[in-house]
């Protein structure tokens, strides 16, 4: 037993048996925590079943069968607010719920609910509460959940608990007999140490497998139905939609008024200056020279505004180089020290990369404008259908999301494509930006 | 002095033709793509090719990647890019071919005849022609970098100058001082900026933008 074969059954037996252990420790933790959440969930149980007693009370008075029911005091005067409390209550259960399940039991749970109303008022939210479907499923996960997570994440926690009473605690001196009666099983003497070992180790040897059943009853009656997804989907669509079709419009004008009054007005002052050169010729050669050189002055100025306008629609280094070698180019251009890193293996269609080229943009001269000088690290990974960038400095930070009209535009560029923005800068720095973009590449 | 040119809208490269037979410079071919300018380059030989960025077939940067492997075929082979726009990236790239002989410049430049057949006559000759905008961009690039926030601002302007490929007779008259000064100036800018002074205008030229463009 001893020698050669110990290291190597001590290995095993980290490798096996610890990690085992492991599991099943945090799921009988988990599962004691659900069973923790059923108790708070027997609270909106109750207030459902007081509103239906009132609703069949005040039903019953109405057709003159009875005066006065004997569930509460005043019929038909059930407070509102109850109820509003109530699903509130309710909604802020389910979503706990939602994301423990997502960390707990590995099926991460999506809110299904309808944006709120943008106006208050009382009845409004309850006609937003009322009218979501996604709430009645929430009252009929709520009912499904009393009995079967019961039986999914209360037994297991049991079994470990009668198995303490039975096993641990008689032999630490706590003789069964002086104990409450607990339950069914009434072994005693040694064989009940035995049955209370083996509570506690089935117990725990089940948590963790039904924890996942549980997760998947729990995504099954909370998490987004296809028809909530699509109705969620297609308020984001209407709203990016215009968003696009506005910044398009904005950029139009942008660009027009720009060449109306850059470029366009220069060939006109050029125009009028070579004419002028024409009638000076003969008559003064001294004055066309000089008339000449303001001509030329002008086509030069015209020129630089026109590279600046096509900069600003589409950077030839975009066309000529792709994304990231654009972005290298304007690390380039940069005050700042900029390291950028790149795993992509293809190139993002022409759209999103010139999205993602202004957002990397103006994030750079956002960090240039309020930073100290400073390192900034931009780095490029695709993996599973998503490009994804983050873009660090280590200036001052202090950079607000909701505030920053700049983040805001950025932030609608991506909604174009799905894509997405957030932004960590704390006081003192370092800020972090990841942008996330759904996409293809070729 | 020998040239060739590509370029690929035929009313710059007419242009340039002229502008550069005025100049006393003899164009042997003017072509419109990458391809042919690398059957020009290798047929004629010429002192100087002068090629547009964007050329077809696919109007990107092919004409940079045709300039360098002309010069991957014909080692130390002059080389002028004009382009629209300026990117210190294709500069970077450029210099980074070969030493010397080698230009970046905007179309615009070809607006001042002579300060432009100067700049081909540099390029020709193994000397650096810089557009100014690069130059500008790399200086603004480094505005952070201690040493240069440290310069006069005539010294600023001599290194921009030095940085285009600007002799220092050049420089001289561009500033409307004496070459003695200018040279005064280059001895203290290179001074604070660490860097070994050399006599040798072109690799001076390098020195001052491999500084700018760590």
């Amino acid at each position: 037993m001893s020698g050669a074969a110990s290291p190597t059954t001590a290995r095993t037996s980290r490798r096996g048996l610890w990690p085992l252990a492991h599991r099943s420790l945090l799921g009988g933790w988990h599962s004691l925590a659900f069973s923790a959440l059923l108790l708070l969930g027997l609270g909106p149980l109750l207030a459902v079943l007081i509103v239906i007693l009132e609703a069949w009370d005040t039903i019953m008075t109405l057709a003159g069968q009875r005066v006065g029911g004997p569930y509460l005091t005043s019929a038909g005067a059930t407070p509102v607010v109850l109820i509003l409390a109530t699903l509130l209550y309710l909604r802020w259960l389910a979503n706990l719920t939602r994301s423990l399940a997502g960390r707990w039991c590995g099926t991460p749970i999506l809110q299904p609910y309808r944006p709120a109303p943008q106006q208050p008022g009382i009845w409004r939210r309850l006609r937003w509460l009322a009218t979501d479907p996604a709430t009645w499923r929430d009252l009929l996960w709520l009912t499904v959940n009393a009995l079967a997570g019961t039986l999914l994440v209360v037994v297991p926690v049991a079994m470990v608990v009668y198995g303490i009473v039975f096993a641990i605690l008689p032999a630490i001196g706590v003789p069964a007999a002086r104990l409450p009666y607990v339950g069914i099983i009434t072994a005693k003497g040694p064989g009940a140490g035995l049955v209370g070992v083996a509570l506690i180790v089935a117990g725990l040897w089940l948590a963790p497998r039904l924890l996942s059943s549980y997760g998947a009853l729990i995504s099954l009656l909370l998490g987004p139905t296809r028809r909530s997804k699509l109705s969620v989907q297609v308020e984001r669509l209407v709203r990016t939609r215009s968003d696009t079709i506005d910044a398009g419009a904005a950029e139009l004008r942008r660009i027009e008024r720009d060449l109306h009054d850059g470029a366009q007005a220069r060939l006109v002052a050029m125009g009028m200056t070579l004419d002028a050169i024409d009638r000076q010729l003969d008559a003064d050669p001294a004055v066309a020279r000089a008339l000449l050189a303001e001509a030329k002055d002008s086509s030069v100025k015209a020129l630089s505004e026109l590279r600046d306008l096509v900069r600003g629609i589409h950077p030839p280094v975009l066309a000529d180089r792709g994304l990231v070698e654009a972005v290298r180019a304007l690390a380039l251009d940069s005050p700042l020290r900029v390291h950028v890193a790149s795993e992509l293996q293809g190139r993002p269609p022409a759209p999103v990369e010139s999205a993602v080229y202004f957002a990397i943009s103006e994030l750079l001269a956002n960090a240039a404008k309020h930073a100290a000088p400073c390192d900034a690290w931009i780095d490029f990974r695709y993996s599973a259908g998503m490009l994804r960038i983050s873009v660090a400095d280590d200036g001052g930070g202090g950079v607000d999301q909701q505030h920053g009209t700049g983040l805001r535009g950025i932030e609608k560029r991506l909604g174009a494509f799905d894509g997405v923005l957030a932004v960590s800068s704390p006081p003192g720095g370092p800020t972090l930006v990841n942008l996330e973009i759904p996409c293809e590449l070729s | 002095m020998r040239v060739v040119i590509a370029e690929d809208l035929f009313l710059l490269r007419d242009g340039l033709t002229r502008l550069l037979e005025a100049h006393g410079f003899e164009v042997t071919a003017a072509v419109e793509t990458g391809e042919d300018l690398l059957s020009a380059v290798l047929a004629d030989k010429p002192d100087v090719a002068i090629v547009d960025v964007r050329l077809p077939p696919t109007f990107t940067d092919e004409g940079l990647r045709a300039a360098l492997a002309a010069r991957r075929e014909l080692p130390d082979l002059p080389v002028l890019v004009l382009s629209q726009y300026v990117e210190q990236l294709y500069a970077r790239e450029l210099l980074a071919a070969g030493s010397g002989g080698v230009g970046y410049l905007l179309k615009d430049r070809v607006l001042d005849g002579t300060q432009f057949a100067d700049a081909v006559r540099r390029v020709a000759s193994g000397g650096t022609a810089m557009d100014p905008e690069v130059v500008a961009r790399l200086l603004a690039s480094n505005a952070a970098d201690g040493a240069v926030a440290a310069l006069s601002p005539r010294e600023r302007e001599v290194l921009g100058l030095m940085a285009e490929g600007r002799s220092n007779s050049a420089i001289a008259q561009q500033l409307v001082i004496t070459e003695r000064a200018v040279a005064k100036h280059t001895a203290s800018i290179f001074m604070r900026l660490g860097l070994q002074p050399s006599d040798d205008d072109n690799r001076r030229v390098l020195a001052v933008i491999a500084y700018l463009d760590r």
